[in-house]
């Protein structure tokens, strides 16, 4: 077992030079709920852990330019308990209730969910078709990044060895929108995606959908976000016509893996039946949140 | 050899200090230094529940958090439930109404479940087995678990 260091910067310049500076395999620590697992099944072997916790600014959740900042260490139970984020974003957080048990969330952060880049991770389809947008810190200051461009692979994500995530910004959503996220899993609780689908639409006063996003979780190597299922909804009042042309799209993106969970031909099957769904009660909420 | 890490922390309202190795976990620290076997180790990976604990008033398997992370913190262990020599109405009614068999999940589950009373004084059955997703138990089916929280829950309100 090689040397563990364990470092908790006060400041997000201090994590970034200790990234930056360190010699051998290091994982930042938030949560933990997937680091702690992946030491203790010899997963991974880092040699530094930087624990973010005790960076001033990164628990919080706060108003801005009338959307939300969310800070990297703010764990899934805090994101829930938030009432003006649950009624502005509950396609967000139905994602984020289905990460893992109540133990987990206490300490499970979106970020890390983010991070551990798995095709599966529930909160990042509804944080995609939010339009969230993370903030990425380096040597050289802050750039901000959309989420969907921090997985890469399984596993793999877009960061540079000394960047880290440091928040995410949760745009304004316009009037008449509404968002959802479902995923089929064989149980109720405590399992994975086999195939998630989140989407976001927004509404005219005629009802007509005017900007539509749709992602869809656990159908390839990194969530797919999918510009042939949001033109089946845009321009119509997501009628049935809409619905079948969307999940006909759904169907025809996924690139899924057979695996454990869910051969290729079901995991297809499945995006199309969600898609209809979520969609459908992205509507309902698109109709009712203004 | 690493470094070991200096922390303080408050257990059941008690100060303790103690010295730990980086990867040792608060279960580790709980059972094998501060001598707290109350609190079960079943997975080590955060599926089973049995760790459950309270730090600052949340709800956390102490297998997936860092002795190192508990500078500074309150952990509220089973061993601190009862009050003096009176039990907790929870566990007053596992053990009335059976809520156990072999035993080892119920601190888990116990302290799980003090936590939903505390947010939800009146859980419906559907609420307290959503809650307790994250406490697995080989041995009872769950019904009887589920009858002790509620009736708990019930004595509690005064109900």
């Amino acid at each position: 077992m090689p040397d563990l260091r364990y470092e908790a910067p006060g400041s997000l310049a201090d994590a970034v030079r200790m990234l930056a500076a360190a010699g051998g395999p290091t994982r930042i620590l938030a949560g933990g709920t997937d680091v702690i697992v992946q030491m203790e099944t010899d997963l991974i072997e880092p040699e530094l852990l930087i624990d973010i916790k005790k960076i001033p600014g990164l628990h919080t959740i706060t108003a801005e330019n009338g959307g939300f900042r969310i800070g990297a260490a703010v764990s899934a139970m805090k994101m829930m308990d938030h009432a003006a984020l649950c009624a502005t974003h509950p396609g967000i957080i139905e994602g984020v209730k289905l990460i893992g048990s109540i133990q987990v969330k206490g300490r499970a952060t979106v970020a890390g969910n983010l991070c551990n880049a798995s095709p599966g991770a529930d909160s990042v389809p509804p944080m995609i078709t939010a339009g969230a947008i993370a903030r990425v810190t380096g040597p050289n200051g802050s750039r901000d990044v959309p989420v969907e461009q921090i997985p890469v692979a399984p596993g793999k994500t877009s960061l540079a060895k000394d960047e880290i995530i440091e928040s995410f910004f949760l745009p304004a959503l316009p009037r008449n929108s509404g968002g959802a996220y479902q995923r089929f899993t064989p149980r109720t609780e405590m399992d994975i995606a086999v195939v998630g689908v989140a989407v976001n639409l927004t509404l005219d006063g005629a009802g007509v959908c005017t900007a539509a996003r749709v992602a869809l979780g656990a159908v390839g190597p990194t969530v797919v976000v999918s510009d042939e299922c949001a033109q089946a909804l845009i321009g119509t009042k997501v009628d049935e016509a809409a619905l079948e042309k969307l999940a006909a799209a759904a169907s025809a993106a996924c690139r899924p893996i057979d695996d454990k969970r869910g051969t290729k031909e079901f995991r297809i099957k499945v995006a199309a039946v969600l898609a209809r769904r979520v969609a459908q009660q992205a509507l309902e909420r698109a109709r009712h949140i203004a | 050899m690493s470094r070991k890490h200096h922390v303080t922390t408050t257990v059941n309202g008690d100060e303790y200090e103690f010295l730990c190795e980086t990867q040792q976990t608060v279960l580790d620290v709980l059972r094998d230094e501060l001598m707290l076997t109350g609190t079960k180790e079943g997975c080590a990976t955060g599926d089973c529940g049995a760790c459950s604990v309270m730090v600052d008033g949340t709800l956390v398997c102490s297998c997936l958090m860092l002795a190192v992370e508990a500078e500074g913190k309150k952990i509220d262990t089973i061993e601190g439930m009862a009050a003096d020599d009176e039990l907790h109405p929870l566990q007053r009614k596992f053990l009335e109404l059976n809520g156990l068999q072999c035993g080892i999940c119920t601190p888990g589950i116990l302290i799980a479940a003090r936590a939903l009373l505390e947010r939800n004084p009146d859980p419906t059955e559907t609420e307290v087995r959503y809650w307790l997703a994250g406490n697995l138990c080989r041995c009872t089916g769950y019904d009887k678990v589920i009858r002790s929280v509620l009736t708990a829950a019930a004595e509690m309100r005064g109900a």
